[in-house]
């Protein structure tokens, strides 16, 4: 681990100076990679502090038995509704669903549940969708989700029950 | 944009009002997940920038416009699996692609790839499912997105004229 940790501190120094120096001698890709790295710093520093705040508040608010009973092992279909309407509404997609989904499986839903929470935030979220029917016409759109939705289900289910069979646990602690 | 921070600001208000000790130990849970996960965050957007210099939106849409239909569908794939695009950059470019007459189905690959496989989320993927799990979900999101770009390309009569 610390080995781990030394190389990326080597790594992401690395990294600095090369785009200081490429700021330094004009060095052009240098300051496009510069450019990109701060365009999407910026972007996610505007979304990821609040994701954090309302995770935070779900944390401390929502009891565990709610949880247990609508996600959890006993919800059946219902589960599957809930984190795709939960889905829907998200801003931020993977990055924010992830540290969505980790609260949520803590706090007690089922495997099943949690990848079609993820699945559904990545490809249905309700915003982005009026948005890309509104760039690709709403057949496009309704084609794709459509199709995606129960092709995640599905997968969702399959996969949530192997890791179930195998006494699979989420990463502790984070 | 910004409706996100009016909520958040207005259930923050709400939960302290009710109660204040359980909205600063929020806040206090909030920023310890926040710090734990920040240096992944960094990491991540380092291989962002590097990957966003090596394939342009130019780039991107000269292959995807160039190319056979099916060699265009796994081309997309690859190009949607290993960018992150926000979806306010994607769509625009889809529909400017579109009009240059790429196929539906390519689209379809390209955007459910993006939004699903996440080569680049890896790192922040793993930290909270673990390695293998990350492969798993990814591979699946994979598979899916060709068949999604499959059956569009039926729908749109691209595939059986």
């Amino acid at each position: 681990m610390k080995k781990n940790v030394k190389l990326k501190t080597v790594g992401i120094s690395m990294y600095l100076l090369f785009l200081i120096a490429s700021f330094i001698f004009g060095y052009n890709p240098g300051k496009e990679i510069a450019f990109n790295l701060i365009s999407f710093l910026l972007y996610m520093l505007k979304i990821l502090p609040c994701a954090f705040i309302l995770i935070g508040l779900f944390e401390v608010w929502v009891k565990k038995e709610i949880i247990e009973k609508h996600l959890g092992e006993e919800s059946g279909i219902k589960g599957y509704i809930w984190a795709i309407l939960l889905a829907g509404t998200i801003a931020g997609g993977l990055l924010v669903a992830f540290p969505v989904a980790y609260s949520l499986y803590s706090k007690g839903a089922k495997l099943s549940v949690i990848f079609t929470y993820i699945g559904a935030a990545a490809i249905c979220r309700v915003p982005m969708a009026l948005y890309e029917a509104s760039f690709m016409g709403v057949k496009f759109t309704a084609i794709r989700l459509l199709v995606s939705l129960p092709l995640v289900i599905i997968a969702s289910i399959l996969l949530g029950n192997y890791l179930s069979k195998r006494k699979y646990k989420m990463v502790e602690g984070k | 944009m910004y409706s996100i921070y009016i909520i958040t600001g207005l259930i923050l208000l709400i939960s302290f009002i009710i109660n204040k000790q359980k909205t600063i130990k929020a806040i206090k849970i909030a920023t310890v997940k926040f710090k734990k996960i920040f240096p992944t965050f960094i990491t991540m957007l380092i291989f962002v920038s590097i990957i966003l210099f090596l394939f342009p939106d130019e780039v991107i849409s000269n292959y995807l416009g160039n190319s056979s239909k099916f060699i265009s569908v796994l081309l997309a794939s690859f190009f949607g699996s290993i960018t992150l695009m926000p979806g306010f950059v994607a769509f625009p470019l889809c529909g400017i692609l579109l009009t240059k007459g790429v196929p539906y189905m390519v689209l379809s690959a390209f955007t459910t790839t993006l939004m699903m496989v996440g080569i680049i989320t890896f790192p922040i993927e793993k930290e909270y499912f673990g390695v293998k799990v990350t492969i798993i979900r990814n591979i699946i999101s994979f598979f899916i997105a060709l068949i999604v770009a499959v059956i569009t390309g039926i729908f749109f009569g691209e595939i059986f004229q």
